[in-house]
């Protein structure tokens, strides 16, 4: 029995991904369902010594009836018994201070065939509203396991395990239908269950109802099912509303015999005082904007010191190896080549680290769909959605889990526009670019006693990414007309403390795969781009040092070895591309060197700080143990003899890494989402050309 | 005279949901546990007025005015 599957479905918000993690622990991993490109989490779970289970986590939902793309894949998995990832059985967390909503998609599941037990969680949350539970007439009345648990702290996992034994040794025999469809449209049923050989009459009316989402059947067998529709003239609308009626009417009669609550339903809650500072039209707006601050001040201010450290300790190790190895390609190999390219990706572990923090806990805390209300009616202007709001901020920390998380947004033109502005968001690989040319041109100062002046340039970047962001979903709300209504309604889940070790696992999940997915293509191209820089064809860089010699004949030793490092790079095979695309980028007030950087970053911007430490060091002859910041401040510029990045080549620079589509994974993410080509193609298009011009608009201003 | 709808609620105000007048979106509410019979108190209101926070059900519902607007109270 190793291979028993065990699902998870619930309420969103109904506690079911703490319960995920009690059971898992570390040892989960995110997939794909197959087939389509919805996240699956699945995870270990060790029931005893003979029994390990495969935890499934599915997507909340309200019912089985999907409401947006993410949610159609509960009904596809639970109404298709040969799909691999079918349960054997299926918990069903119920969130027992709202019985009521929870038990409508119990009851669905339950008639769909599938085995399920009922894990009752957040009873502490309903003993302080004053109800108690009876879990063993809820039991009795369901005809079902029911256990108590508490997914917080995990209590009753092992009244949770006992169960699902009992169950996988001795199925119990399937119940009688809470709502039979066969007791109002027998033919109906009758005719689906003949010709498709099914044995559940609700199964059955899934099919009638939902079989357009079905990816399990083939085009044959829907438009067989269209045809039986057709013969008895089936109404699904009316059907539907009319089964979730009954099946509420005989919910409230198990509630009413289960639950007993002593105190007003109607009272408010502190949740309820709270959300009227937090939605207050105000004190919402300024609360809000307040957050923001306060993420880009962590960004920014707080996580310096961390940063300083790692990069003079990176510093430190490049100058004690260069001081003991023995001099040579090797060396320099790994000293400027890979140790500064791992160098730029160790030192942005900080900003990443306390981005997903501060997200982690907004969405922890429940604050995260007050900001959605709020921002709604804002968004809808835009052709966006409350919704939207997510995807624009986890776009902050990298825009291909944001499109990903737009399948939550129901309709689709809502999410086809927020799937196109998203990368319009600054990223976290973005911010290494920032902070760098920042550092360099902007001053440390304090103002108004709290804020770094450098943290409010790093905001004003950001909100530049925001408005840009709103104004591009303007103009495509102008070109993508629909018919199809957009719509907004959502659960309010009542305020919560943050769960620790989530938020733990949150940031540690991203900081790893920032690492080791950014590291390993920032690391390859790091030592591609130092063998380039330090070859070139034929003997140009050998000829191209002895001229230096000659010229400069009375030169110091160390001024001598910087000119002819610089001159070998600029003959390197580098030098040459950097020195091809120099014409294309000169309006914009780059060099070759900045070229190299754009070129090696174009699939990747994370990548061009990591080339600038590279191009750097290697034009940087032996001086040891300066840091990439220091030494893009000494660049000079050849024809003006001043510093190379003046505030117009840095804000330049920074205008056009605002908008530049730089990311194939961003573009890839896009096409997968929309299933089509022709996307991914007009966010490139449409983002680079106004990088390009931005960017020339911004030097000439600054000239 | 058109007949009230949630979206008519002042705050605090309560009614019972009577019926809707759009089919596709009903669905959704009935789901949500704005079922016929039941009652709503408008318990908040977002900037601008819009979208409106209900207490229904036992727990609280974000929705739009235009939405509020198709669910029926007298």
């Amino acid at each position: 029995m190793s291979a028993t599957i065990i699902a998870l479905v619930g309420n969103p918000n109904a506690g079911k991904s703490s319960l995920f993690n009690q059971l898992t622990g570390l040892r989960q991993k995110t997939g794909n369902f197959p087939g389509v490109t919805v996240d699956k989490k699945s995870g270990t779970w060790t029931i005893d010594s003979n029994h390990t289970a495969t935890v499934v986590d599915f997507p909340g939902v309200y019912s089985i009836y999907p409401k947006s793309l993410d949610e159609q894949i509960v009904t596809d998995i639970l109404a298709n018994p040969t799909h691999p990832d079918y349960p054997d059985v299926a918990i069903v967390v119920v969130d027992a201070s709202n019985l009521h909503r929870n038990l409508l998609l119990f009851t669905q599941i339950a008639d769909l065939g599938v085995p399920v037990i009922l894990a009752l969680n957040m009873l502490d949350v309903a003993h302080k509203q004053e109800k108690e539970v009876n879990a063993v007439k809820l039991s009795m009345r369901l005809g079902v396991p029911v256990v108590r648990i508490n997914a917080r702290t995990g209590e009753g996992v092992e009244q949770l395990k006992k169960a699902v034994l009992n169950h996988v040794e001795q199925p119990l025999p399937a119940n009688k239908l809470f709502f039979d469809p066969g007791d109002e449209v027998a033919g109906l049923i009758t005719d689906t269950k003949t010709q498709y050989q099914l044995a559940n009459n609700y199964l059955a009316l899934q099919y009638i109802i939902q079989h357009d989402g079905f990816t399990f059947l083939n085009r044959q067998q829907q438009v067989g099912l269209d045809t039986i529709i057709d013969k008895h003239q089936f109404s699904e609308r009316k059907f539907q509303a009319d089964e979730t009626i009954t099946r509420y009417k005989r919910i409230s009669k198990i509630v009413a015999d289960t639950v007993t609550q002593k105190r007003g339903a109607n009272q408010p809650t502190w949740s309820q005082k709270l959300d009227r500072i937090l939605l207050h039209p105000v004190w919402g707006y300024i609360l809000f904007t307040f957050v923001l601050l306060l993420i880009f001040q962590a960004i920014f201010a707080w996580a310096e010191p961390f940063m300083d450290a790692i990069d003079s300790g990176v510093a430190w190790l490049n100058g004690k190896l260069k001081e003991s190895l023995p001099a040579g390609p090797l060396t320099d190999l790994l000293t400027d080549g890979i140790l500064a390219g791992i160098g730029g990706i160790l030192v942005f572990i900080p900003q990443i680290a306390f981005l997903f923090l501060l997200v982690a806990l907004l969405e922890e805390s429940g604050y995260m769909s007050r900001v959605m209300v709020i921002m709604d009616r804002i968004m809808r202007k835009f052709g966006l959605n409350g919704r939207s709001v997510v995807p624009l901020i986890s776009g902050v920390a990298c825009a291909v889990p944001a499109i990903m998380a737009t399948r939550s947004i129901g309709t689709r033109r809502d999410r086809l526009i927020t799937i196109l502005v998203t990368p319009l968001m600054s990223c976290s690989a973005r911010l290494p670019i920032y902070t760098i040319l920042i550092a360099l041109v902007v001053p440390s100062k304090r103002v108004l006693g709290v804020f770094n002046l450098q943290g409010l340039a790093l905001m004003a970047l950001y909100l530049l990414g925001l408005v840009s962001a709103l104004l591009a979903a303007y103009v495509l709300k102008g070109f993508l007309k629909t018919k199809e209504r957009s719509f907004f309604i959502m659960e309010l889940p009542t305020f919560k403390l943050p769960r620790w070790n989530h938020v733990g696992l949150t940031i540690w999940e991203s900081v790893r795969s920032f690492v080791w997915e950014a590291g390993r293509v920032i690391l390859a191209i790091s030592i591609i781009l130092w063998v380039l820089a330090s070859y070139g064809p034929g003997d140009s860089m050998e000829k191209a040092e002895q001229q230096v010699r000659q010229q400069n004949p009375t030169l110091s030793d160390d001024e001598l070895q910087n000119r002819v490092a610089s001159e070998r790079l600029e003959a390197s095979y580098a030098g040459n591309f950097g020195h091809f695309i120099e014409p294309v980028i000169k309006p914009l007030g780059y060099d070759w060197k900045i070229g190299i950087a754009l070129l090696s970053s174009f699939a990747a911007r994370e990548v061009f700080v990591g080339t600038m430490s590279t191009i750097y060091s290697i034009g940087d002859g032996d001086e040891e143990g300066v840091t990439i910041r220091e030494r893009l401040r000494q660049e000079r510029n050849p024809e003006t003899g001043g510093p190379m990045y003046t505030p117009a080549v840095a804000w330049s620079l920074l205008i056009f890494y605002v908008f530049a589509m730089m990311c194939m994974s961003t573009l890839a993410a896009t096409q997968r989402e929309t299933k089509s080509w022709k996307w991914p193609a007009v966010q490139l298009v449409y983002m680079m050309t106004l990088a390009y011009v931005t960017a020339f608009a911004t030097y000439h201003f600054l000239k | 005279m058109r007949k009230r709808s949630v979206a008519d609620l002042t705050i605090g105000e309560k009614a019972v949901i009577q019926s809707f007048d759009d089919e596709s979106l009903s669905l959704k509410l009935l789901e949500m546990g704005c079922l016929p019979g039941a009652e709503v108190q408008m318990s908040g209101k977002a900037p601008m007025g819009d979208p409106i926070c209900l207490n229904v059900a036992g727990y609280r519902l974000a929705i739009r005015k235009s939405e509020a607007a198709t669910i029926i109270i007298d």
